[in-house]
């Protein structure tokens, strides 16, 4: 249960998840690289792995509607690395909403580490919003460091709706995403982020179109300060009838460094394909506007980065 | 209220040494309505946004109420109680219709009822507009009445400075934004406004002509009017709605 988890533990539970109490719902709580507290429900059974590997299947059945799943992640032991394999397999036309995430507090000296494997077998007709939030904090030196991949299979008529967040406290983050849509299927992905210090993010989505009538839409907006560095690689292949498109929108500050590398390719001739990627400062006329109501030029600056990663 | 002393603003730059502003003196006095007009590239636009800070004059002083904000920054001028409304309002990705006036406000709007009374003023339904982005979705037309509503959201404004309120504006919320100007002259604020609009010079209590970087006249619109049609370039300048 949560509430034996102590304050600060409770806190980064809270940040990445929203939880206050024991959730409503299926769900699985992991700490230090135990499961803290787990729960199933009927319709939603949650597994420990029996392949040897460390995590967990989750499985839905069909017909699940409007149902949550949480899955938080949460470290507080300096040191402490893992590699998680987490599988969902999502059954026919069912209709839910699953919260992970990785909260990490790092006060020691050594580097703490979450690797994550997420497989989602998303069945014909059903629908998924995931919501991935990683927050991280902790005076130590250690680093905190994050990995999370996805790997996404839709089925005919499917959807996903992925929603990954990052602000602040990862020092390093390299997040890949690969996709695979079968016919009428659609995955869509909103991901936020924010790099300061000298922080690192790479994020890698490769989309494979395969069914007709296919589409994805990746948008990530992405903020980059100090000396922080990101990549942002989008490939989307359009392998049948089906509509693809990538955004990468970013803001690069003080003395950051961002590359966006954008590729679409298109292996049919009635794939529709469309890449858009921005990189630049924030526009002075914005501050200029926020400023003639009011506002210090630093209170402008945050509430258009606010904005702009809402 | 406003005294512009020896105001002058020059640029130099690839093409050599240019006078925008050639010794500008003038007096805004409290709640009145003041238009400046005159020709297209003639300063108009930079001495507003000199009063509002945008702009560094290359010589000269600004007044405000007796105090020299010369040396002010423009959110020392924004807190002080002036507000400056764009000829191209700013775009905004991610910040709505209701946050861009609450942040005008000072505080979080939090009612329909407020943000509804500033929209409808500039004749757009809260409904359609509180929840929706500052962003490129609006027109031409919809970003600039937000942007008035802006300056009707903010709390102090002592001299409200519209740069061309009328570009953008279609015929219908052109009647609103004289409305707008004369609710805001009986509450008492002194509005300056540039404009080359008939409707606007008429609600003007001066008008002050300006052109190649200097002021050529200040005077009502009786004695201005017929000057303008002898600037030169000012074929333009002195049009009707429809135009």
């Amino acid at each position: 249960m949560p509430n034996q988890l102590n304050d600060s533990e409770l806190q980064l539970l809270e940040a990445i998840s929203g939880l206050t109490g024991t959730p409503d719902g299926a769900y699985n709580i992991r700490l230090n690289g135990q499961a803290q507290s787990r729960a199933s429900t009927q319709n939603i059974t949650i597994e420990k792995k029996t392949d040897g590997k460390d995590g967990i299947d989750i499985r839905i059945e069909p017909n699940t509607i409007n149902e949550k799943v949480y899955i938080p992640v949460i470290m507080d032991e300096s040191g402490h690395s893992e590699m998680v394999y987490n599988d969902f397999y999502i059954g026919e036309n069912a209709d839910v909403t699953i919260i992970a995430g990785c909260g990490i507090n790092n006060c020691g000296s050594h580097d703490s580490q979450h690797d994550g494997i997420h497989t989602f077998y998303i069945g014909k007709n059903a629908k998924v919003k995931y919501v991935e939030k990683h927050f991280g904090e902790g005076g130590g030196t250690g680093s905190r460091i994050m990995n999370p991949t996805t790997v996404v299979n839709i089925a005919e008529n499917g959807l996903m709706e992925m929603e990954s967040t990052q602000i602040r406290g990862i020092n390093s983050t390299k997040r890949i995403t690969n996709a695979r849509i079968d016919k009428n299927g659609t995955f869509i992905v909103k991901e936020k982020l924010l790099t300061h210090e000298s922080q690192y993010a790479e994020s890698d989505f490769e989309v494979n179109l395969d069914g007709e009538n296919s589409s994805a839409n990746v948008v990530s907006r992405a903020v980059a300060q100090d000396r922080s560095q990101q990549l942002f690689t989008a490939k989307i292949y359009g392998n049948n009838k089906c509509h693809g498109h990538s955004e990468c929108d970013a803001i690069i500050m003080d003395d950051a460094h961002i590359a966006a590398v954008p590729e679409i390719r298109a292996n049919n001739p009635e794939a529709n394909l469309i890449h858009e990627a921005a990189i630049g400062k924030i526009a002075g006329e914005q501050l200029i506007k926020l400023m003639s109501l009011g506002l210090t030029e630093k209170e402008a600056e945050q509430h258009i980065i606010d904005g702009f990663l809402k | 209220m406003l005294t512009l002393k020896n105001l002058s603003f020059a640029i130099d730059d690839e093409n050599g040494h240019k006078d925008i502003l050639k010794n500008i003196n003038l007096t805004i006095n409290e709640k009145k309505t003041v238009v400046i007009t005159g020709p297209n590239g003639g300063g108009k636009s930079t001495l507003a946004k000199i009063i509002m800070g945008i702009e560094k004059p290359t010589a000269g002083q600004i007044l405000f109420n007796g105090e020299d904000i010369t040396d002010w920054d423009i959110t020392q001028r924004a807190q002080a109680g002036i507000s400056f409304a764009f000829q191209q309002p700013v775009r905004f990705k991610g910040i709505d219709v209701k946050k861009l006036l609450s942040l005008a406000a000072g505080s979080e709007l939090n009612c329909h009822k407020q943000v509804c009374e500033y929209l409808s003023e500039v004749g757009l339904c809260a409904a359609d507009y509180i929840g929706r982005d500052v962003d490129t979705s609006l027109s031409g037309g919809e970003i600039k009445r937000i942007e008035i509503a802006t300056i009707l959201a903010k709390k102090n404004t002592k001299l409200a400075i519209f740069d061309e309120p009328e570009a953008g504006i279609d015929l219908w919320s052109f009647q609103k934004l004289i409305q707008v100007f004369e609710k805001m002259h009986k509450t008492h604020n002194t509005i300056l406004i540039i404009s080359h609009q008939e409707r606007i010079l008429n609600i003007a209590d001066e008008i002050i002509l300006i052109a190649d970087g200097h002021v050529e006249q200040i005077g009502t619109k009786e004695e201005i009017i017929p000057r303008l049609v002898s600037v030169a370039g000012s074929c333009d300048i002195y049009k009707g709605v429809n135009n």
